[in-house]
């Protein structure tokens, strides 16, 4: 996400670093640039304007004209400018006080409510929650049964709503019976609507009135382009919301939506929807995404992802096996397997600092790659994961075998491993000093 | 497009209502009247006969068409030729013939005869497109429209994977008298479609209408399956599938020239549909998607009804918005 994006304005820094000192010309021009960016990115004609004049009057006032290095400057007014349209922190959600508490999805037709009505549902359970998903969506075809198939898998309770109750006793009925079982978060999934029909409108209206939720949340697709300011608006207009959710990030997106969305509305950027398992929902940091989106790299969500992936006992054991030379093929296929779980390869290399996003997309990871090794080592037998050395001609063949892999396969994965061990023999023997010997300047 | 932009803002004019539903243009002026309150621009007002054109008529225009979803591409490269344009004309007025012009010359010229009512038996349409376009509705209103004209449709429920899709689409089968293919969730998607046309020849079925998942065009292995489930039907009808439409949300910004290219890529795209233009979104991202890679807009949604399932012709649309 915001990948085509940061590259334009790369490139417009460059530019920018490039002069010794700025003048109000090149300043000029490199911010026409930033407007060309943030329009083609989807960012609201109006909003676009709005912060190119507000970066322009601070890049042309003193601090710029003063510094040492102009272009490193204008930069960081321009993030500095950006952090400040998203927001700063992240909030989460606000469930303090009624119990059982309510959130309330609404939006257009197609955004992802039921999706993230069910990734929602996860999210509370892992904070302690118990969550009751309410299909309110009495329209369209199925709607219901899809809520209810979501909760199935993730064994979630659904309200057994069915397409002849009124929308607003079905919230009521469900309330009702969240106290009963002693659910304590309900989810409201509303139908899709347009924010110009009056009817439908009026109808959230009526739920609001009746639930009075502790959220309103306004579902958004994240490939949305001008209209968004509009949709936001006319929903936060009716409902007042408290936050939005952004779904489909994981595409090639630019994100303008969400800039614009919180310009306009005011109302934080919640969570974004990153993917179709129901797993892939994230909570926005805005200060995070500013950085993000200026290609600097977004270190503090590594780190936490690397956290949440690891366990932190699994994770000494590992550094003791590593100090006693025993780290072995079983251990590797552990080790590889918790970094997996942080997400896709090229999501992760692509949180680093220094990474350029355009080679990221030419080198093209696969994570089928790593499928192949795992399946390689599956094939072994124990014995052959602990002592390497034994794996020879026939166990090879067999492996290829049984891993679908062919012999050179194998043969790369047993190379790669061994020199693995070398390297960290040496470092267990002579630290960081031979370490250095080993690498090539 | 920029349909919405170019009905008069008549206030005191009532709303159209559907007495008059018979009439194409009444239709598609009643599903864009709905946003008349909503906009804050009018291109109508921007030619207002008397007014000048002046730098502030050409900003006026260029935000009119960033806001419209033009995309940054086509806006900038209209205006230089509107602005050379302009330099031979005295009025505004003028101004707006010119503009309708370059309009109506961004889509390609469908071929009228291409048009016929001889469609090979069976007829398979695929529809693809990104999560949430709208792709089963528009299939469903496509069955519905067949079937209503006497043909004898099959729908393939190809989406496997998304909760409750194949009941969606059941209920869409049922609606429309169409009978169905399916497998249970989960199933190979290219095998249901491959089902559904060897049902079809078997059956003497005329039109068979294929529903995909949803797929975001940057999942490379979802665009694999895609390309399976083409060539699965492909085995079975070498001439099949004969239109590949694809369906897109007119609230999409300039994402939607990736979608297009990424799924035209994949499984060469014959048409496209563009839905949710009731709303306030102009989609004129389609203006660039048809310009750029010439494929025809074929169907537009201007509402949830049935009949709010147009066919779209550039011309007499954009003169129709224009008088």
């Amino acid at each position: 996400m915001f990948e085509n994006l940061s590259d334009r304005l790369d490139s417009v820094f460059k530019k920018l670093k490039g002069h010794g000192t700025l003048n109000e010309k090149n300043i000029e021009d490199g911010l026409k640039q930033v407007r060309m960016a943030l329009l083609e990115a989807d960012v609201n004609y109006r909003v676009a304007k709005n912060v190119i004049s507000d970066i322009k009057e601070r890049a042309l006032g003193q601090e710029v004209m003063q510094s040492l290095t102009p272009g490193q400057q204008v930069i960081k007014i321009v993030n500095d400018e950006f952090a400040r349209m998203m927001g700063s922190s992240h909030q989460g959600l606000n469930l303090e006080g009624k119990t059982p508490g309510s959130v309330m999805l609404v939006g257009l037709q197609g955004s992802g409510k039921t999706t993230t009505a069910g990734k929602l549902a996860l999210h509370l359970r892992k904070e302690g929650k118990k969550p009751f998903l309410v299909p309110v969506d009495v329209y369209r075809p199925a709607a219901i049964d899809q809520l209810k198939k979501i909760g199935n898998q993730l064994d979630v309770p659904v309200f057994q709503s069915t397409t002849e109750m009124k929308p607003l006793k079905i919230c009521q009925d469900a309330r009702m019976q969240a106290r009963e079982q002693g659910y304590d978060t309900l989810l409201l999934d509303t139908a899709g609507r347009l924010h110009l029909d009056e009817e439908l409108m009026a109808e959230l209206e009526g739920i609001k009135k009746g639930i009075n939720p502790s959220e309103i949340l306004l579902v958004a697709d994240a490939m949305t382009g001008q209209d968004a300011v509009n949709i936001a608006g006319s929903f936060d207009k009716k409902l007042d919301l408290s936050g939005v959710v952004l779904t489909k990030m994981d595409g090639d997106a630019r994100g303008g939506a969400a800039l614009s969305i919180k310009a306009v509305t005011g109302k934080p950027l919640k969570f974004i929807g990153v993917g179709e398992k129901s797993t892939a929902l994230e909570a926005f940091h805005p200060d995070r995404m500013a950085s993000r989106i200026l290609g600097m790299g977004d270190t503090l969500s590594f780190i936490e992802k690397a956290q949440e992936a690891v366990d932190q006992k699994d994770a000494k054991a590992l550094e003791k096996k590593l100090r006693k030379n025993a780290f072995t093929l079983e251990d590797f296929r552990n080790q590889m397997k918790s970094v997996r779980k942080m997400g896709s390869i090229k999501d992760l290399i692509g949180m680093l600092p220094g990474v350029n996003k355009k080679q990221l997309k030419v080198l093209n990871i696969s994570d089928k790659e790593f499928n192949r090794i795992e399946a390689i080592i599956n094939s072994m037998t124990l014995e052959e994961r602990a002592k390497y050395g034994i794996i020879k001609g026939s166990r090879k063949k067999r492996i290829a075998k049984g891993s679908g892999t062919t012999v050179q396969e194998v043969n790369k994965l047993l190379k790669s491993y061994s020199q693995s061990m070398k390297m960290i023999k040496k470092f267990n023997k002579g630290g960081m000093r031979s370490l250095k010997s080993m690498l090539p300047f | 497009m920029a349909f919405n932009l170019f009905k008069n803002k008549k206030k005191d004019k009532p709303v159209e209502k559907k007495e008059a539903q018979n009439d194409i243009f009444s239709k598609l002026k009643s599903g864009l009247s709905k946003t008349r309150e909503i906009l804050t621009t009018d291109i109508n007002d921007l030619f207002l006969p008397n007014k000048a054109i002046d730098e502030d008529l050409f900003d006026e225009l260029e935000e009119l068409l960033i806001t419209s979803d033009f995309g940054i591409d086509i806006a900038m490269d209209m205006m230089e030729r509107i602005k050379t344009k302009a330099k031979s004309l005295s009025n505004a007025n003028e101004l707006k013939q010119v503009l309708k012009d370059e309009l109506i010359s961004l889509f390609p010229d469908l071929d009228e005869n291409a048009k016929d009512n001889t469609l090979p038996k069976p007829y398979v349409i695929m529809v693809v497109g990104v999560n949430g376009t709208g792709k089963t509705t528009t299939l469903g209103k496509i069955a519905m429209k067949y079937s209503s004209r006497g043909k004898k449709v099959l729908i393939a429920a190809s989406d496997t994977f998304r909760a409750a899709a194949i009941e969606q689409v059941e209920i869409w089968a049922q609606r429309s008298n169409a009978s169905i293919v399916k497998h249970r969730e989960g199933a190979d998607p290219a095998a249901v479609a491959y089902d559904a046309v060897e049902a079809a020849m078997a059956r003497g079925v005329d039109v068979v209408l294929i529903d995909t998942a949803g797929r975001l065009h940057t999942q490379k292995n979802l665009m694999e399956e895609l390309k399976k489930i083409k060539r699965s039907i492909n085995k079975k009808l070498h001439t099949a599938p004969h239109e590949v439409l694809m369906v897109l949300d007119a609230t999409t910004g300039q994402n939607a020239l990736s979608q297009a290219a990424l799924f035209d890529e994949a499984v060469n795209i014959s048409q496209i549909a563009l839905t949710k233009l009731d709303g306030t979104a102009k989609g004129g991202i389609v203006a660039s998607i048809a310009n750029k890679m010439q494929i025809p807009l074929t169907y537009i949604g201007v509402g949830e009804g049935i009949a709010d399932l147009q066919e779209f012709d550039a011309k007499r649309f954009i003169n129709a918005l224009f008088d």
